[in-house]
């Protein structure tokens, strides 16, 4: 009886998370004409025209790989600077490292809307507006924070006896932390990469305010169809779905650790 | 919490991050600290305006003041409400997750995808989705004759707001949780056993104060991204009907890009980031109590 409890209820919470998405791909398979016409569970005329648009049309793809190239460029920012800081934070104590540690927290809840608009000001005087380069540096505000603070947890799960007994074996500094940590905390570099790149991939307003021909991330290009006479529901539809294949395949690579990352490590 | 050694050459460790991190606040946060505190007449004129456009914000009569105020209560209801929802539904998910299988894997991959969308396109899914004539939602509902129209009817926005964000977020509390259930050691489940506790009281006594730490950072997170919301609702409803789902991302978005009133945009963003500081050293001042009585 428990057992089947459980089962109705995982049942019904994930059928109810995917009757959007199930309506969404719906469309996506269906021209604007029956779209507009008449509601139906499935379409009647499967068409793959809505994909093939965005195939051909280079706005379109590049889009995508605007949007891809700033998250990986941001990702490995982020975690190539958060691992010797977490680091330290996890393993030393130092003048103001509370405060700091704070500080660098109070940057993942500032509001990106506050952001905005100094962030233009700031990028277009040094020459790097409309680059994936602002928008990567841009989201390693939240990001780099959000790194350290996960690496800070599944570094402290390390023993500091490993360090000592390393240093002791004659390995120096450098070589140890390359050799002999990192593959210690190889998940944690996991997950903070996964949350990093999925925090720079949903992330839209400050994407958007950065940039506007050279760079405009797949985001931004959807709200073309918006202005375009008539909405194209059909290109929406298909742009939505396409946009959640990476981070679907992100999450399939990551899904073993994926409760422990989402605790940031700390349970 | 272990002794750790006293060294101040760690700091050497912090320096690329802090320079990064600089960069990417500091600066600009000068920026709007400037703008707050002049005045303009257009073509880069600026003079001093001391505290006028704080005065202006902080009192509710005014123009400015009086959206700032019922924006900030809009946003707190909002973020009050959605944690309500989510907590319970996400920690009860939490529960039902299977023990063991290739089906744990599959349900946590379910559970999470929601949060990998691209926020334009959650909104662009419910968009459609609580449509009349092309959504499934909008048009269920009104078949079934309750009036729902969520680009005209206040209620109705802000169910399909609420609605929206449970089914984005409440994955991420299910999967906290989920985390937190599975730190908790066997023996604990086995000894409630022998002494013939319901279920009711192993979650009391059992789960719910090993969920604890968890929940605080669930608590922290969520709070903290409902306060700011901004995307999903402006591709949704874009802060209306009217100003009824007007939070104060939105509100602010208008003002510093849409209206480019430079002065009362900083002095709203100045405090706006105030507020969120407080609340974040708050929450923060408690997880760092729970480490350290945990390390006790």
């Amino acid at each position: 009886m428990r057992i089947q409890t459980r089962t109705i209820v995982i049942t019904a919470y994930l059928l109810l998370l995917f009757l959007p998405i199930y309506w969404l791909v719906n469309m996506s398979f269906k021209t604007n004409a029956e779209i507009t016409g008449h509601l139906s569970f499935w379409p009647h005329h499967p068409t793959l025209g809505n994909y093939g648009h965005i195939f051909s049309d280079p706005v379109w793809y590049n889009g995508f790989l605007h949007s891809l190239s700033y998250v990986f460029l941001n990702t490995i920012i982020s975690v190539a600077l958060a691992l010797p800081a977490a680091y330290a934070f996890s393993r030393y104590r130092f003048i103001g490292d509370k405060h700091l540690f704070f500080w660098l927290l109070s940057n993942l809840m500032a509001p990106p809307a506050v952001f905005a608009m100094p962030f233009f000001n700031l990028y277009y005087s040094v020459g790097l507006f409309d680059t994936v380069w602002a928008v990567a540096l841009a989201h390693c505000l939240f990001n780099v924070p959000l790194a350290v603070w996960i690496l800070e947890g599944f570094i402290s799960g390390v023993p500091r006896e490993i360090d000592e007994t390393a240093a002791l074996d004659g390995y120096s500094f450098p070589r140890f932390f390359v050799k002999i940590f990192l593959p210690l905390i190889a998940n944690g570099i996991g997950v903070a990469a996964f949350f990093c790149f999925m925090f720079s991939w949903v992330e839209q307003l400050l994407a958007t305010t950065l940039t506007t021909i050279h760079a405009k991330p797949i985001v931004a290009v959807m709200t073309q169809v918006y202005s375009a006479a008539g909405m194209d529901w059909g290109l929406l539809s298909a742009v939505g779905v396409l946009t959640m294949i990476p981070g679907a395949i992100v999450i399939w690579f990551v899904r073993n650790h994926i409760a422990k990352g989402f605790a940031l490590g700390r349970v | 919490m272990m002794d750790k050694p006293w060294n101040n050459r760690a700091w050497l460790f912090v320096v690329p991050v802090l320079i990064i991190v600089l960069f990417s606040s500091l600066v600009p946060m000068m920026t709007v600290v400037n703008y707050s505190v002049q005045d303009t007449m257009g073509q880069n004129n600026f003079f001093w305006n001391g505290v006028a456009w704080f005065q202006g914000l902080l009192d509710p009569t005014t123009d400015i003041g009086g959206r700032f105020a019922s924006a900030l209560v809009r946003n707190l209801i909002f973020s009050i409400v959605i944690l309500c929802l989510e907590l319970p539904l996400g920690i009860a998910v939490a529960l039902c997750i299977p023990k063991q299988g290739w089906k744990v894997g599959a349900t946590l991959v379910l559970i999470a995808l929601p949060l990998l969308i691209p926020w334009t396109v959650v909104g662009t899914i419910w968009q459609i989705f609580a449509r009349q004539d092309i959504g499934l939602l909008g048009a269920a509902l009104n078949a079934i004759g309750i009036h729902y129209n969520d680009t005209q009817d206040p209620t109705s926005a802000w169910a399909t707001i609420v609605i929206m964000d449970v089914w984005h977020w409440t994955g991420m509390i299910a999967l906290l949780s989920y985390a937190g259930l599975k730190a908790i050691p066997d023996a604990f489940y086995q000894a409630a056993r022998i002494d013939g506790a319901s279920r009711w009281s192993v979650f009391r006594n059992i789960e719910l104060p090993k969920l604890q730490k968890v929940l605080v950072i669930a608590v922290l997170l969520r709070f903290m991204e409902s306060f700011m919301i901004y995307t999903e609702p402006s591709v949704v409803t874009g802060g209306g009907p009217g100003e009824a789902t007007s939070f104060l991302s939105l509100d602010l978005v208008k003002i510093a890009l849409g209206q480019v009133d430079l002065g009362n945009a900083a002095a709203m963003s100045i405090v706006y980031y105030l507020i969120t500081l407080t609340i974040c050293y708050v929450f923060f001042t408690i997880m760092t109590q729970l480490d350290q009585r945990k390390g006790v």
